[in-house]
């Protein structure tokens, strides 16, 4: 009994990475560039041109953009296209009945899918945009031609495909093969699929012998059009930064207010301190 | 003269007091309340649960001048809150923070309660109201997390209100009432918005109010349980005892300062705190046609919550098991009527647990787990009040006891699995046994002398 409890102690410890790992598309790191204006200022400008049509920010104001440097004037000329007013909400042009006809799905508002999108002691929203927007591989099976690594059949298909240009993926797959029949031992074997740069899938299996490994799964994604492909990465990494901030605006200037909330709260403690110890030095 | 009172103080406050007991309640409550000198750390707890009251209604109040309790808009005014109400953000923070801070505290305030058996004659009906604040409370921030309409505020309030249909023969009518519709919906979101903004508010401060007085007209217990009243000068002051202004009140701003340095710190620099003040999922617009993978409640329910998934079919087997063996330990060791009534009612308590849908029992040990703390000061005999003067055993299961609610409420926040569910089992007897078996256990042992004056050491 003791060993059972023991064992289901070690366990508790250790679940809750296994949990995390089961199933899920390893995310990589969003750079952070929360702090450059020049960053959010070009993620602004990707958002409104690619994102905006068929997503919403009904909670982002365009004349919020002031926040991050750009004025009344630059918003109106370079970000308003539809005779919005500088002071108007971000909507979106896709009704809620168009979206699900044509996506079955109407794409999310994304005002604050940064946030949406954390896990607990997890990878933030950030990483998950940042992950999503770059593990896009054409996939002629599906209804858009497109698949994607971090979240598979999504019903988005690559709408900046023509920043990223052309590329091939390659998964290779290691895992136990269950036996014909259920009778006999599983056999190991690596399936690797080839997604060429037009969708057309490839496939080839071979048998494991004698393999001592655990399974596994590896993507490797092969650009044809490499200066692009590392242009498109710094681009979503400024989207990614203006989705961030666009989630909470009041982010960095929250913490610049903390610190001197923190010390005037810190200085005040220390005053109350010695003035609690000056009356209870009477107490005896 | 008819009608004329005379009083000591004169001019304005002479004649506000000649209509309205000013001074007289200042001296009984403030500068003339004797508290004990010893109180410590744990003693801070109770001014500062009374400090998150305080800031949850005034950021309550700012909150609900741009809050819009429709379904349509609550999660866009919410949003609104955030960006174009000046400060908006800071109140919004300020709340979400305070809420959890408040279960922080009110759980310490608790343990503190506990370990000094503050609960015991004669502030038993001390004891009684805070279990009702405490349960006020956690029916307050259950409407109250509805309100900002996410996807885990909307499935939360779905499963909570559905245990309710658990309940024999009136159920399914019951939820329905609850919710004002078939499925969580804007009937719903609205009267949930006025429990939580009104009702249970006022319910709170009455609460509150006549805990304070309740615990006044007995006067304060202290760590070492002793009673200061026994020794007295000869103006009729306790020799233990200090006025709780100037001495508590310094003492509690001091202790406000330190409460305020946390919970600052958390506003600024982490007010989602990884996802368990701020839930991740509830940045999503409810959907109920999308029901998430993982529904768990906030935090600070998590324990109850892990005693609600521990009930399984296979749980109450062990259950019913545990209430016959009660009934004939009962039957052995009673006298009298007892021995005859006690027994039958928990052959009739083991029988229904088989009867009845374990759905309905995970119910009651949730709620039950709740309501057993209004019997405590009848459950606990030992002989002295405060840990320090028990036998060193009681101490580790004191410490047992408050581990094991910090691992049921780890439990809950996971998704259920066979180790985990062993475990919430283990723990909820656990918890059960403590308060159940305490009659028993809390005889047993050697207890050190309680000494008839306070341990003090100047400061």
């Amino acid at each position: 009994m003791i060993k059972k409890l023991l064992c289901a102690l070690a366990l508790l410890i250790t679940c809750n990475a296994a949990s995390a790992a089961g199933g899920e598309f390893p995310l990589d790191r969003a750079p952070n560039r929360i702090n450059e204006l020049t960053s959010l200022q070009n993620g602004a400008k990707l958002f409104v041109n690619y994102c905006l049509n068929c997503h919403s920010a009904a909670s982002m104001r365009y004349n919020k953009l002031n926040d991050i440097g750009l004025t009344d004037e630059q918003i109106r000329t370079s970000l308003l296209f539809t005779g919005e007013k500088v002071g108007d909400l971000m909507m979106g042009s896709v009704g809620v009945k168009d979206g699900k006809r044509w996506f079955g799905v109407m794409p999310p508002d994304l005002s604050v899918m940064a946030r949406a999108k954390s896990v607990n002691a997890g990878p933030t929203g950030s990483d998950y945009i940042y992950t999503y927007l770059r593990t896009y591989y054409r996939d002629t099976s599906k209804p858009t031609g497109w698949d994607n690594l971090a979240f598979p059949a999504s019903a988005m298909p690559h709408v900046l495909y023509e920043r990223q240009g052309p590329r091939e993926l390659t998964t290779i797959v290691t895992h136990e093969h269950p036996a014909p029949g259920g009778k006999g031992p599983a056999t190991w074997e690596r399936v690797t699929t080839t997604y060429d740069s037009l969708g057309y899938v490839t496939s080839k299996t071979e048998a494991l012998s004698n393999y001592r490994g655990a399974a596994s799964t590896e993507h490797k994604f092969k650009s044809l059009d490499t200066s692009r492909t590392s242009a498109y990465d710094n681009d979503i990494a400024d989207l990614t930064a203006f989705l961030t901030w666009m989630s909470e605006p009041i982010q960095q200037k929250r913490k610049q207010i903390g610190v001197w909330v923190l010390l005037f709260l810190g200085l005040f403690f220390v005053v109350a301190w010695r003035l609690n110890a000056s009356f209870w030095k009477h107490v005896k | 003269m008819a009608g004329h009172k005379t009083v000591e103080t004169t001019g304005l406050l002479g004649w506000i007091d000649q209509r309205f007991p000013l001074t007289s309640t200042y001296k009984a409550h403030l500068s003339e309340y004797y508290a004990p000198k010893n109180f410590n750390f744990w003693y801070f707890f109770g001014a500062l649960s009374l400090l998150v009251l305080v800031l949850q209604i005034v950021t309550g109040i700012f909150l609900v001048m741009h809050y819009k309790p429709d379904a349509q808009f609550a999660f866009q005014s919410v949003e609104y809150i955030m960006r174009e109400v000046p400060g908006g953000w800071f109140i919004r923070y300020m709340h979400s923070t305070g809420a959890s801070m408040f279960f922080v505290v009110v759980y310490l305030h608790m343990v503190r309660a506990l370990i000094y058996g503050s609960y015991r004659k004669p502030r038993e009906l001390v004891w009684i109201f805070g279990v009702g604040i405490f349960l006020c409370l956690m029916a307050e921030a259950f409407f109250g997390y509805l309100l900002p309409w996410g996807q885990m505020s909307f499935w939360g309030a779905q499963v909570i209100v559905n245990l309710f249909s658990a309940i024999p023969f009136i159920g399914p009518e019951l939820s329905i009432w609850i919710r004002g519709d078939y499925v969580v919906s804007d009937a719903t979101l609205n009267r949930f918005f006025a429990f939580h903004v009104i009702a249970i508010p006022l319910v709170l401060l009455g609460l509150v109010v006549a805990h304070v007085i309740a615990l006044h007209e007995v006067g304060s217990n202290n760590p070492d349980g002793v009673d200061i009243k026994t020794k007295k000068d000869k103006y009729g002051r306790p020799l233990d005892g200090i006025p709780f202004h100037p001495y508590y009140t310094v003492h509690d701003i001091m202790g406000f300062m330190g409460f305020l340095i946390i919970f600052m710190a958390i506003v600024f620099f982490a007010p989602e705190m990884g996802g368990y003040f701020l839930e991740f999922n509830n940045f999503i617009p409810a959907d109920p046609l999308k029901t998430p993978l993982h529904i768990a409640p906030v935090w600070y329910f998590t324990p109850f919550y892990s005693m609600l998934r521990a009930t399984t079919d296979d749980f109450t087997w062990v259950l019913a098991g545990s209430a016959v063996i009660a009934a004939l330990v009962m039957f052995i060791r009673s006298k009298g009527l007892v021995k005859l009534i006690v027994p039958v009612v928990l052959l009739g308590v083991a029988v229904l647990l088989r009867l009845i849908d374990a759905k309905f029992w995970g119910v009651v040990a949730m709620g039950g787990a709740v309501v057993l703390l209004f019997f405590l000061p009848w459950l606990d005999y030992s002989p002295v009040k405060s840990i320090r003067y028990r036998p060193g055993w009681h101490k580790t299961l004191y410490g047992i006891f408050f581990a094991n609610f910090v691992v049921l409420g780890y439990l809950g926040t996971q998704a259920p699995t066979d180790v985990f569910n062993l475990l919430s089992q283990i723990g909820t007897l656990i918890y059960l046994g403590f308060f159940f078996l305490m009659p028993v256990w809390s005889r047993l042992g050697t207890f050190k002398p309680v000494p008839d004056r306070v341990t003090f050491h100047a400061h």
